[in-house]
């Protein structure tokens, strides 16, 4: 019996032996090579260089290294250089990465540009033409189509956008009180489109009703009268509605008063507040004045100390009930939709829903740089957000 | 006579190698001159990302992407909590189907706090990773190491031997109450072997659908009952002479072996998910935890109760199965911890599953000797159910 007994134990211990080798062998064989590799690759070699800046003896071993950075947080104490250090790189990391690549819609050109004068004479009449009518009124001629067009929202982001002449914001239309506005509009996109006017004119040119819409390959041709004087939008208003603005279909129009008695500006700026949702989820996750996310930070506006800059805002943001506009370091009086020669506030900031729109008269007193951005700092952060550079 | 063999050779080959050849030929030709203009793909590019691991180290977050989509996506922006960050990534930014990447973020995360991480593609679609507990993430050194160590001997190690020290006790069992022991064993296992597989499916929704989950689990299940059927079917011959007591044997041995697996991948699981910050290893989860293995302890005696005698070195068999039952829970903490992948925990709670319900079997028919009816005593029956609920009862101290 005890020979069987023995016999057995020889048996089992030889498989099991193997068994455990052969398990710890193929574990090894699994997970070693992996961390062989963690341990060479530039990544590790970063981290160990960030352990390595952070701790303040640099011979120490990581875990005392972490050990001190888990005692510093818990005290509450960051006045260490290392980490202190770290703390600056990564708040230097803010914001976007990478440059616009895309050429076709100058942000900064945007800014300028009503009537299409930033084209050269032969390519404007094209699109734009003024003339007398008998009563001696102005007549503004525009040709405006809609066009399906992939446009850059932010640095190597791209959004499958519904646009008026190829960009968001669609061209500035401007005139004055009692001008005539005639819009040849061509639907060259592939859903009906409408454009509807804020001002005052007859509910045949409103672009509002299911008989108004465009239908692609068809067009209209809208006129009205250019009243109430103040700055104004215009937006397509085929259903879905949301759909239609948040794809980009919308623009500035500003109608200046007849008789002005304010001080003429040195500099007019024309921005519009948006935001694309890029994966239509009715959330935005880019939000910007006039269209690209941080441009203006990453390309200041230049404006000269006390001279005074009027700044015609409009806000379309979809999907979020309210924006808002806060300049740095400055005040300025709000005209609220402009409709009045007097300004109704003297503040910094100025809160807008959808379609509402101000305009800011705005003076700096000292050189420097200034931000401007939403006072609703989750869309500061999301790409609304641009810097004046004040120059003497 | 030797032609015609070599004739049907060939003939073998030949209709063997024939489909494989006529399907080279329409892929060239499907390639070549296109697929007759039906199947061009005319909606926009689907693209897919997954984030696999996130690391935290002070002001840094690393993420490792992987792409599971049909096409390549470029990463062009990075959101962390809805605000644009810098990223850096290493070589190119776009990662071809099944590419893995890795991104660097200098981010000034908060220690214990919720963090989102969204990444925008070229064409604006998102892929978001939440994290419950943001915690710093463990770098190979001593401290975690000790950490894990400990974990997997307190989670594995400790319980299984506890268990193991009802043996004087279970060893004075006689007739029914044996058998109801089996039955309770039996109940555990079952109850052992569904919970590794709800382990194993519950993992499957965190990998990218490119790696195909379920097909990782049906391999590591089959995987691991055939080749333990194949290996008691092989060496049966062998195992009869040799007596009931070694049959026990090797039943405690098997035992083991599924428990072990399954701990394996318990301890990826908990390991990981401790590492990530997904649970807070709080003492009394480890405490949980070490209630609840004890019965696996209890599992891997009772077949041996009635052998003890006859085996030699009894003690040192015990303290073996224990240590097999256990020592895989060090091993999946340590490997859960520091480089953690959800397609190992998938693949080794299956196989574990896999091994605990083929000894379950084992034993049930044992029990039965060819009469299944035979097994549906009342005793065997209240015993079968109360080792599922002594599963279910320890269960509530793990709530992790």
């Amino acid at each position: 019996m005890l020979e069987t007994q023995k016999a057995i134990q020889k048996k089992i211990r030889l498989p099991l032996l193997a068994l455990f080798l052969i398990v710890g062998f193929l574990l090894f064989r699994l997970f070693m090579p992996d961390n062989a590799a963690a341990q060479e690759s530039p990544e590790y070699q970063k981290l160990k260089q960030i352990a390595k800046d952070y701790c303040s003896d640099p011979t120490s071993t990581d875990s005392r290294c972490l050990k001190s950075f888990e005692d510093l947080k818990n005290s509450g104490n960051s006045k260490s250089s290392h980490f202190q250090k770290l703390q600056a790189t990564a708040q230097e990391q803010f914001g976007i990465i990478g440059e616009y690549t895309s050429e076709d819609f100058d942000a900064m050109q945007y800014l300028t540009t009503w009537n299409f004068n930033n084209l050269p004479q032969e390519e404007r009449k094209k699109l734009y033409k003024e003339s007398r009518l008998p009563d001696g009124k102005t007549l503004r001629e525009y040709w405006i189509f809609a066009e399906d067009k992939e446009i850059e929202i932010a640095p190597g982001v791209f959004f499958p956008a519904w646009t008026y002449n190829g960009q968001v914001p669609a061209p500035t239309i401007r005139a004055t009180e009692g001008d005539r506005i005639r819009i040849h509009f061509t639907n060259k996109g592939t859903k009906p489109h409408t454009m509807h006017f804020h001002g005052i004119h007859n509910a045949s040119m409103d672009g509002a009703m299911t008989e108004d819409f465009v239908y692609p390959g068809k067009s209209f041709t809208y006129e009205f009268e250019a009243e109430p004087f103040g700055v104004h939008l215009f937006h397509c208003h085929s259903v879905p509605i949301k759909q239609h603005i948040s794809k980009g279909l919308y623009g500035a129009y500003i109608v200046d008063p007849k008789n002005d008695t304010r001080i003429k500006p040195d500099r007019e700026l024309v921005m519009v507040m948006n935001a694309f949702d890029t994966n239509f989820d009715e959330e935005n996750e880019v939000y910007a004045v006039n269209s690209k996310a941080f441009y203006y930070a990453l390309n200041p506006i230049k404006v000269k100390k006390d001279e005074l800059i009027r700044i015609y805002l409009i806000n379309i943001v979809e999907f979020d009930p309210i924006n808002s506009f806060h300049l740095h370091a400055t005040f300025f009086d709000e005209y609220r939709t402009g409709t009045r020669l007097e300004p109704n506030a003297y503040t910094d900031i100025v809160s807008m829903v959808q379609g509402e729109r101000s305009i800011i008269d705005v003076r700096f007193k000292y050189s420097g740089m200034y931000m401007f951005h939403a006072h609703v700092s989750e869309f500061t952060e999301l790409g609304w957000m641009g810097f004046f550079e004040v120059v003497e | 006579m030797e032609t015609t063999e070599k004739q049907n050779k060939l003939k073998l080959w030949v209709s063997a190698l024939l489909p494989v050849f006529l399907l080279i030929i329409l892929l060239f030709v499907f390639l070549k001159f296109g697929p007759l203009g039906v199947f061009k793909s005319s909606v926009p590019p689907i693209e897919v990302a997954f984030i696999q691991r996130v690391a935290f180290s002070p002001e840094h977050i690393t993420l490792e992407v992987f792409n599971d989509g049909p096409e390549p996506v470029t990463i062009a922006q990075v959101m962390v909590n809805g605000a644009y960050w810098k990223f850096d990534m290493e070589q190119s930014k776009t990662l071809n189907p099944l590419e893995k990447g890795k991104i660097d973020i200098f981010y000034p995360w908060l220690d214990g706090d919720f963090e989102k991480i969204t990444l925008i593609s070229r064409n604006g679609v998102t892929f978001e990773k939440e994290i419950e507990v943001a915690t710093l993430t463990p770098t190979f050194n001593f401290f975690y190491f000790k950490t894990f160590v400990l974990l997997g001997i307190y989670v594995g190690v400790i319980p299984v031997l506890l268990g193991l020290l009802w043996f004087p006790f279970l060893k004075m069992l006689r007739g029914r109450w044996y058998m109801f022991l089996l039955s309770l064993t039996i109940g555990l296992l079952v109850f052992l072997g569904f919970d590794a597989l709800s382990e194993s499916m519950g993992l499957i929704g965190s990998l990218p659908q490119a790696f195909n989950g379920i097909g990782i689990l049906v391999i590591g299940f089959l995987l691991a009952v055939l080749t333990l059927s194949a290996v008691s079917y092989e060496t049966q011959h062998y195992t009869k002479d040799k007596g009931e007591h070694y049959q026990a044997l090797i039943w405690g041995y098997l035992i083991a072996l599924g428990i072990g697996l399954h701990n394996l991948g318990e301890g990826l699981a908990i390991g990981s998910a401790y590492a990530v910050g997904e649970i807070a290893l709080g003492s009394l989860l480890v405490i949980g935890f070490m209630v609840h293995n004890v019965t696996e302890g209890v599992a891997i005696v009772a077949p041996l109760t009635r052998a003890h005698k006859q085996i030699g070195n009894f003690l040192l068999h015990l303290v073996m199965m224990g240590l097999l039952a256990g020592i895989p829970t060090i091993l999946g903490a340590l490997v859960g911890g520091f480089s953690y992948s959800a397609v190992l925990g998938v693949f080794f709670l299956a196989i574990g599953a896999g091994a605990i319900f083929d000894v379950a079997f084992d034993i049930i028919n044992q029990m039965a000797k060819g009469n299944w009816l035979s097994i549906f005593t009342v005793t065997n029956v209240l015993g079968f159910l109360t080792g599922l609920l002594i599963m279910y009862a320890t269960g509530f101290l793990v709530l992790g």
